[in-house]
């Protein structure tokens, strides 16, 4: 093939969308372009490996630096503040961007929890009247997840709740210690839990990935390929067909269009050596991820696209809108002086509460799902900080020095429980990303600016968050944490972005003049040009959107076999 | 200046004027030398580019001198002394991890040195010299003030302060080495295949599992065994 010769498609990113895209279509017979900001990597690679290391293997432990926020062993290369590559925000608004630099993106260090969207995820405004609908429906996404539950694996259990679908499950782990602590608990308060739903193998699914060792270490990314990571599960599969070049350390500038505004190919910068390069495409697949491939497209800027490739509309970057998070932690003293055996499994919780309040007239729109924590981490950097706090709880001195500490720190360990919430917060048309005029990052490419306010939903939601986690720790026997956060600060709410689920710059819809694409992830204003990413959401569901990303970016790549296949593309 | 020669420059240092108080103070001073075991300086785990870069800076970077690393290294082992069978902080080689520790958080840099000018001026204020330079009891005799948050005199506010500071830094430095996980008992960071809570330990806590959750868990007799399902998505490997 000539460098002049276009690729039947390129997929710009490669996190789950972009690896859902690349695999899919390269599978089908299409020759692709896999571009990605970041470096090739593989966590079997030792030269990458962060995973089964010890924190003396770390001169710092495991601690946090700004180049990797998440710790030291934290699989994800990337951060919330990236070296040339600025962005800003708008007056009096927040908003944290978590970008990833790297083969396979957030998926190598992402929490695992795959969530279907239930039938009323998809329909948020026939019910409360705010947002909008989806223009499909579970119906519709429902064989995509099937395919993902089985090519990608995930453990979980069906229930047969209303509005948290069934599933080609894997069996779950059983309860570690704490979380037997927190079923106690929820009994007690009658709030429901069951087993998590996690994309991580307790079972084979094929020969050549590995089954789940119970490290707990999947926000390491796995050597053994045992979790789901888009490198390990999609790309490097795709790669050999034989069809794939992966072109890493590159970055897209923009997306060029012809006299007719279709989509030519894009054009980028190879990130190690600045120099400009052009590749052409019959078609382009944007999953950068939602603000990075809203970036793109308003950095499109032609005679037939003005504004923007894709934006006709004005609705590139608009609704903008990440998940909700609230958390709390308790002391158990029923853990105090405890057996200490490996209780790692994996890497997350084995348990989990989903929205069990849907028929309920509260304050706020939507709902949220409960993750639980604790028990007996491997330490790192933290570790023995405020070591004897918890003796205050009975009665005893706090402080000291000396032998005795070896003794608090036994003492104490692994006897904390803790909860993360995470909700659904509605859309609104004036949180949006858009280009800032006065800044550029180092490649030239102008900054995105943020527009991001809460309202009232999100925080009386948060409260909401607050007084549950407060009566489900107390339950479970938990003596509680910290103060409780009050209105002055939004009930411990998190920061806009904060989360990483940050998605809808891009939605879909069926009226070219109030949405970005179709329902297929296909642009209104130019019919070869696709967004695999979470930006066609038109709303987020409390669900992480992992699992939703990779069953529409499958459904949009069959979308675009089809196409081609009746030469409509 | 290598590892090696500022090891040096500190025993010489210290074996003048400091002998007799330090070599008293610590367990594992000899000859008026504090000791401790050495951390190593190369580091490789799954680094970039810019990471490898960084901690080059930070390890070539002279932060303390070598009066506030002697001072460390002596609060360190009152703190967490090495009289004990799985060792203490000098063993671990805590004066090294906090000198680095500090460096890299950056924030960490002035309540430290704030905090050791405080002891050191509240040293000579009580018993006339520098912390490390008063005698073993006189040392205790301070620390008995500060390492209790709940003093209430309020002049030992900087001091009670500091040395929270210092304790959390030689646990959290002691515990993630080989003797602390040692010394804790952990037992995990290894692959092994996860079954459930050890029977007598639910039997101590009073719990069990509840026979309708069980069933749904992982047989793990058959976790090799390749997946598949029935049109009703119900699992038959």
């Amino acid at each position: 093939m000539s460098a002049a010769d276009p690729y039947d498609a390129i997929v710009v990113g490669s996190g789950a969308g972009g690896g859902m895209a690349t695999w899919a279509l390269a599978r089908a017979g299409l020759r692709v372009a896999l571009v990605e900001a970041g470096p090739w990597y593989d966590p079997a690679d030792e030269a990458q490996r962060t995973q089964f290391r010890y924190p003396w293997e770390s001169p710092r432990r495991g601690a946090s630096t700004r180049l990797r926020p998440f710790g030291d062993f934290n699989a994800c290369i990337g951060g919330w503040e990236l070296d040339g590559e600025p962005f800003t925000t708008a007056d009096d608004t927040d908003f944290m961007w978590w970008r990833a630099r790297m083969l396979g993106g957030r998926t190598n260090h992402w929490g695992r929890i795959s969530l279907r969207f239930g039938p009323l995820d998809f329909k948020r405004r026939d019910i409360d009247g705010l947002g909008d609908n989806w223009p499909i429906g579970y119906e519709d996404l429902k064989p995509w997840y099937d395919k993902v539950d089985k090519l990608v694996g995930v453990f979980g259990t069906n229930e047969g709740l209303p509005n948290d679908p069934d599933g080609f499950f894997l069996p779950p782990p059983k309860p570690r210690l704490h979380e037997l602590y927190y079923i106690r608990g929820a009994r007690r308060a009658g709030i429901p839990v069951y087993p998590s739903r996690l994309s991580i193998l307790t079972k084979r699914i094929n020969k050549e990935r590995g089954v789940c060792v119970y490290c707990r270490q999947c926000s390491r990314a796995c050597g053994l390929h045992a979790d789901f990571s888009s490198s390990t599960v999609l790309i490097y599969p795709a790669v050999a067909t034989g069809r794939v070049d992966v072109h890493s350390n590159t970055m897209v500038r923009k997306v060029d269009t012809g006299a007719d505004g279709r989509a030519t190919g894009v054009s980028c910068i190879d990130r190690e050596n600045r120099r400009e390069l052009r590749l052409n495409g019959r078609t382009v697949v944007l999953a950068a991820s939602a603000c990075s491939s809203a970036r793109i497209l308003l950095n499109s800027i032609s005679a037939r696209h003005a504004s923007g490739l894709g934006n006709s509309s004005g609705y590139v970057g608009r609704y903008l809108h990440d998940s909700t998070g609230a958390s709390r932690a308790a002391f158990l003293p029923e853990l105090m002086d405890r057996d200490i055996y490996n209780e790692d499994g994996v890497g997350g919780m084995h348990v989990y509460t989903p929205w069990w309040l849907e028929d309920t007239q509260l304050d706020f729109a939507r709902g949220y799902h409960l993750e639980i924590g604790g028990g007996m981490n491997m330490p790192s950097y933290g570790f023995g900080f405020a070591a004897n706090q918890y003796k205050r709880f009975l009665g005893e001195r706090v402080g000291g020095y000396g032998n005795g500490l070896r003794d608090d720190i036994r003492r104490f360990y692994g006897s904390r429980l803790s909860i993360a919430c995470r909700g659904e917060s509605v859309p609104q048309y004036d949180n949006y990303c858009e280009l800032d005029p006065n800044v550029v990052d180092e490649w030239g490419i102008p900054a995105l600016r943020f527009h991001y306010r809460w309202t009232e939903q999100e925080i009386n939601q948060a409260r909401h968050m607050q007084d549950t986690m407060e009566e489900l720790l107390e339950a479970a026997g938990g003596v509680l944490l910290g103060g409780k956060p009050g209105p002055e600060r939004e009930y411990g709410l998190t920061r806009p972005g904060e989360i990483i689920h940050e998605v809808g710059t891009t939605r879909m819809g069926d009226d070219p003049a109030t949405s970005v694409t179709n329902r297929f992830g296909q642009l209104h204003d130019a019919d070869n040009v696709f967004v695999a990413d979470a930006g066609t959401f038109v709303s987020q569901a409390d669900k992480n959107p992992t699992w939703t990303i990779l069953a529409l970016a499958w459904r949009t790549s069959e979308h675009i076999v089809e196409q081609m296949r009746q030469r409509n593309l | 200046m290598n590892k090696t020669s500022r090891r040096e420059t500190l025993k010489s240092l210290l074996l003048a004027p400091l002998a007799a108080g330090v070599a008293s103070a610590t367990g594992c001073a000899t000859g008026g030398v504090v000791n401790w075991n050495e951390l190593p300086r190369e580091y490789s785990y799954g680094r970039t580019g810019a990471e490898r870069q960084r901690d080059r800076k930070l390890f070539a970077e002279t932060y303390f001198s070598e009066h506030e690393l002697v001072t460390i290294a002596v609060l360190c082992d009152i703190i967490l002394p090495s009289d004990h069978a799985n060792g203490g902080a000098l063993d671990a080689g805590l004066p090294e991890f906090v000198e680095f520790i500090v460096k890299d958080r950056g924030n960490l840099k002035l309540p430290v040195r704030g905090g050791i000018a405080w002891l050191d001026s509240y040293a000579i204020g009580e018993f006339g010299a520098d912390f490390v330079n008063i005698g073993e009891a006189q040392r205790l005799a301070i620390c008995d003030r500060i390492a209790w948050p709940d003093a209430e005199d309020p002049a030992l506010r900087p001091g009670i302060r500091f040395f929270s500071l210092m304790r959390d830094l030689t646990l959290t430095g002691y515990y993630t080495t080989e003797q602390g996980f040692r010394d804790l008992g952990y037992q995990g960071n290894v692959a092994n295949v996860w079954d459930g809570v050890p029977e007598q330990t639910l039997q101590r806590h009073g719990l069990r599992y509840e026979p309708e959750w069980l069933e749904k868990c992982v047989d793990q007799s058959r976790r090799d065994i390749i997946a598949s399902w029935d049109d009703d998505m119900n699992l038959t490997s």
